[in-house]
């Protein structure tokens, strides 16, 4: 159910889609408000998103390492792994986000032989898969910007022709589309594990079958329901500076991948894709492992009254003295 | 916190920096045009199907040509000579004004040309 849901869903907007082109021409409802709109909403969901997060509190020192802390200078500290200085944290942090170094630790726990023993072992499909996911989709919109800067920059035209290595047709493949589906149907495969299916939410699969339909409908797009490449820009110029053109001759195929984008784009601030940035700001990763040395000073701390026991004993002195009773001030 | 604010203005510049970027090339109204070949005659298919299928065609063509020594093609315009440089080119003649300057508009590079000839009038304009 929660896996068909989801799967419906995407399959209506489709049609949604195709029925708007088809039917009704709505080129100008799904070629200009649609964009404009969805690109409004994540912009300002994205900052506000962010914006939270910025505002929100962090009590404690939560970094979560897995090396030594550092201490005495006679042992040896793991500079990447927990790290001390903001130098530590930056070089974490990049490995973080370009090599999902966490990831690649990524553990399997099964139940094992006959007497059923709980044994834990390395598991790196997923790493591999999510870094084959990331990746492809970097190089993807990367290459994406051809339709959006003029002059192309030669950098881009390299990026083509280093993806379309395998110069098999005269409209290469890109050897980037192959990587990333071979990357998002792992992605979706394992979320039918047992372990994974009862954790695994509509939410989730929505988003593979939105970013599978995007992949699917731009393969589609370049192979074989082609789009007509020089009005496809034009049409995006006039989209960006604000002079838009409703435009009828891309075929459906351009609007179905074009309309997916714009509501993933729409969807982003809402959802767990929000994690691009939310890595920069996990404050398990982005504080420095110091809080012997440098004290972490709770935001929500406000000034307790204290009477500390100097003051309780001078408060005392004379009934103290009169007892007998020794006091730390000295009996003077 | 004004770290994250930064980092988040960044963001937002990566963003739109297409967008700059194509102010400062002063391109942003730019629309490549095409010029129509001086020759009469129409295309080998229609332009529609040219605009986007005619890599196709050509793969199609070279194919036919270099594997079965096909020489001719008929589409519903006609009976065409199968040749890159003698048929393609005869009619658009304005290469760099014509095929160029739209290839280079989506950043389409053909590796063609290194080892077909592109005419002294043609490769002149
Ligand atoms: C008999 C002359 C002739 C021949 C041969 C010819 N074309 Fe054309 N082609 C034309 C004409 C005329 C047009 C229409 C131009 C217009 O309307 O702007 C055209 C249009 C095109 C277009 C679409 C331009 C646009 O405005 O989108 C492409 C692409 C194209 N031709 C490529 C080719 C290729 C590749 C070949 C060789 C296989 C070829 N042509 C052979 C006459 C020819
Ligand atoms: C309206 C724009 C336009 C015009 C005009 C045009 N092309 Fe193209 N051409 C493209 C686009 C876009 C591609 C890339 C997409 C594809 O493979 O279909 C392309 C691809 C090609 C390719 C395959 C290149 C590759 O590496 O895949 C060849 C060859 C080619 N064009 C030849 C020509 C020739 C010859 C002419 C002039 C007679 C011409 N084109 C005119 C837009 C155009
Ligand atoms: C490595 C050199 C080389 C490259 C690069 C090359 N070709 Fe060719 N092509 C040939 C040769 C050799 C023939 C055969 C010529 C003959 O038998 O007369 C040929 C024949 C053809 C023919 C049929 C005959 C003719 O005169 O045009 C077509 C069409 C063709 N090629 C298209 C292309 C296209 C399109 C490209 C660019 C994507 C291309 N070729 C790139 C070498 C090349
Ligand atoms: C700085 C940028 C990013 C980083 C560091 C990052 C990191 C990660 C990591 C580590 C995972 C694996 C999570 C897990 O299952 O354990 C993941 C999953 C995923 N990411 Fe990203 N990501 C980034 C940007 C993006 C963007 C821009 C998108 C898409 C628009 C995206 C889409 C996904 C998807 C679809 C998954 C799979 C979720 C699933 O398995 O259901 N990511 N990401
Ligand atoms: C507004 C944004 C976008 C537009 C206008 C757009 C348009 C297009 C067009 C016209 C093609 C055909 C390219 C060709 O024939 O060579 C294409 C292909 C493709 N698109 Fe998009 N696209 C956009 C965003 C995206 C995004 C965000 C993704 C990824 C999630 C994506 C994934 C793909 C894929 C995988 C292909 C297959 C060919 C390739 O890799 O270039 N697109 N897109």
């Amino acid at each position: 159910m929660k896996v068909i849901l989801p799967f419906f869903l995407v399959i209506a907007i489709v049609f949604f889609i195709y029925g708007g082109i088809k039917f009704y021409d709505a080129h100008i409802i799904l070629g200009i408000i649609i964009p404009y709109v969805c690109f409004a909403v994540a912009i300002v969901g994205f900052v506000a998103r962010v914006i939270k997060w910025a505002i929100s509190p962090v009590p404690f020192n939560i970094t979560t390492v897995c090396g030594q802390q550092k201490s005495l200078p006679f042992i040896r500290h793991s500079f990447i792994e927990s790290p001390a200085s903001r130098t530590g944290v930056f070089i974490r942090m990049l490995f973080e986000t370009l090599f999902f170094r966490s990831l690649s630790r990524n553990d399997r726990a099964e139940l094992y032989g006959n007497e059923r023993r709980l044994i834990y072992g390395r598991d790196r499909y997923l790493w591999l898969a999510s870094i084959l996911f990331h990746w492809s989709l970097l190089i993807i919109v990367l290459r994406h910007l051809r339709f959006f800067l003029e002059p192309v920059p030669h950098w881009i035209l390299f990026l083509q022709d280093l993806d379309s290595l395998f110069q098999s047709h005269l409209t290469p493949f890109y050897i980037s589309n192959v990587l990333i589906s071979m990357g998002i149907l792992y992605l979706f495969f394992r979320r039918f594990k047992k372990r994974n299916y009862y954790i695994s939410l509509p939410s989730d699969y929505f988003i593979l079958f939105l970013i599978g339909g995007i992949i699917i409908s731009g393969i589609l797009l370049r192979h074989i329901y082609r789009a007509d490449l020089y009005s496809v820009k034009v049409f995006l110029y006039g989209l960006i500076y604000l002079n838009p053109v409703p435009f009828g001759g891309f075929g459906v195929m351009f609007y179905i991948h074009f309309c997916l984008i714009c509501i993933l784009l729409a969807y982003l601030p809402y959802s767990k894709l929000m994690h691009m940035a939310g890595v920069f700001l996990s404050p398990t990763r982005n504080i420095r492992n110091d809080s012997r040395a440098r004290r972490h000073i709770n935001p929500w701390n406000y000034p307790v009254k204290v009477h500390s026991y100097e003051e309780w004993e001078k408060e005392f002195k004379d009934a103290l003295k009169e007892a007998g009773i020794p006091q730390e001030g000295g009996n003077g | 916190m004004i770290k994250i604010l930064i980092s988040l203005i960044l963001f937002l510049m990566v963003v739109f920096l297409p967008v700059g970027y194509n102010v400062y090339t002063g391109k942003t109204a730019y629309i490549p045009v095409l010029q129509p070949p001086e020759q009469r005659g129409e295309c080998v298919e229609n332009v529609m199907f040219m605009r986007k299928k005619h890599s196709l065609l050509l793969e199609k063509w070279r194919d036919a040509y270099v594997r079965d020594g096909i020489k001719r093609y008929v589409s519903i315009n006609g009976i065409y000579k199968i040749s890159l440089t003698g048929t393609c080119l005869e009619c658009h003649s304005n290469k760099t004004q014509f095929c160029d300057r739209c290839h280079d508009y989506l950043g389409v590079k053909p590796r063609c040309w290194s080892c077909h000839n592109i005419p002294e009038k043609v490769a002149k304009k």
